[in-house]
């Protein structure tokens, strides 16, 4: 190392690797999927302490804020992360570079438009009048 | 112009004996595939149907009570359970640890009882509330 680089050896290589970024997206599949574990747990949790799921009950407990921001939460980890993953599968099994392309850009706009419907959805619910 | 031969490819699914990792790995796949496909679609529509009115909630919960809707959110808390177990494995084996021959088949098997087992105590759970 010469005097006067100060840059760390990681800074130095990052992406420099055969997969680019591949090394961000590796972290980020396992923190998303952190964050889905206890997301997950709840949303079971949750519906099972649900007296019945009937529409009043389920709309007042997504109203209310410990139901409406984790469920907020979830859809927007469970789209990222299932977006993440299948990447993974198609970069494993659509080799041609145009091919790959296209179907990566066609699944984030399916990924992002689906869970723009959901958080609308789920916003009409919390910030709705009562039913 | 010579004759194109069959290139020589490195090894790939065929020649593996089946085992408990190779299955759970091949789980982790199809469980992820679906939940991200076939999850994401019943959570959004959920939401959509709640966000409605009573009506689209009822003729949603009419077809989740059929025996093809309960086919597939059995299926859906399968696929979840066994996501969430093998994932568990995967971020053990992220640390380094399971590698030992031993070890590491007797955790992917365990992930499979583990999430039959989850799967059959949330559903006769779930249907026997409903009774």
């Amino acid at each position: 190392m010469s005097l006067g680089d100060s840059s760390t050896e990681l800074g130095k290589v990052r992406g420099l690797g055969s997969a680019h970024e591949g090394g961000d997206h590796w972290i980020s599949e396992r923190v998303t999927s952190l964050a889905l574990l206890v997301l997950g747990v709840w949303l079971i949790a949750s519906l099972l302490i649900l007296p019945t799921l009937d529409y009043a009950t389920v709309r007042e407990w997504l109203r209310s804020p410990l139901g409406a921001v984790p469920m907020a939460l979830f859809v927007i980890t469970s789209f990222y992360h299932g977006l993440e993953g299948v990447k993974v599968v198609v970069d494993d099994y659509v080799h041609e570079p145009g091919n790959n392309f296209a179907l990566n850009t066609l699944l984030l706009f399916v990924a992002v438009g689906g869970a723009a419907f959901a958080l609308f959805a789920l916003g009409r619910i919390a910030f709705g009048g009562a039913a | 112009m010579a004759e194109q031969r069959a290139r020589p490819l490195s090894p790939h699914l065929g020649i593996w004996r089946w085992g408990p990792g190779m299955t759970v790995s091949i789980l982790h796949r199809i469980t992820g595939g679906a939940l991200t496909v076939a999850g994401l679609a019943v959570l959004t529509w959920w939401l959509l149907s709640l966000a409605s009115g009573n009506d689209a909630y009822g003729d949603f919960s009419a077809i989740a009570g059929t025996w093809v809707g309960l086919v597939v959110l059995i299926g859906l808390a399968w696929a979840f359970f066994q996501h969430l177990l093998s994932g568990i494995r995967h971020l053990v084996m992220d640390t380094g640890a399971n590698f030992e021959l031993g070890p590491n088949k007797t955790f992917a098997l365990l992930t499979i009882i583990g999430s039959v087992v989850l799967t059959a105590a949330l559903w006769f759970y779930i249907l026997g509330a409903v009774k």
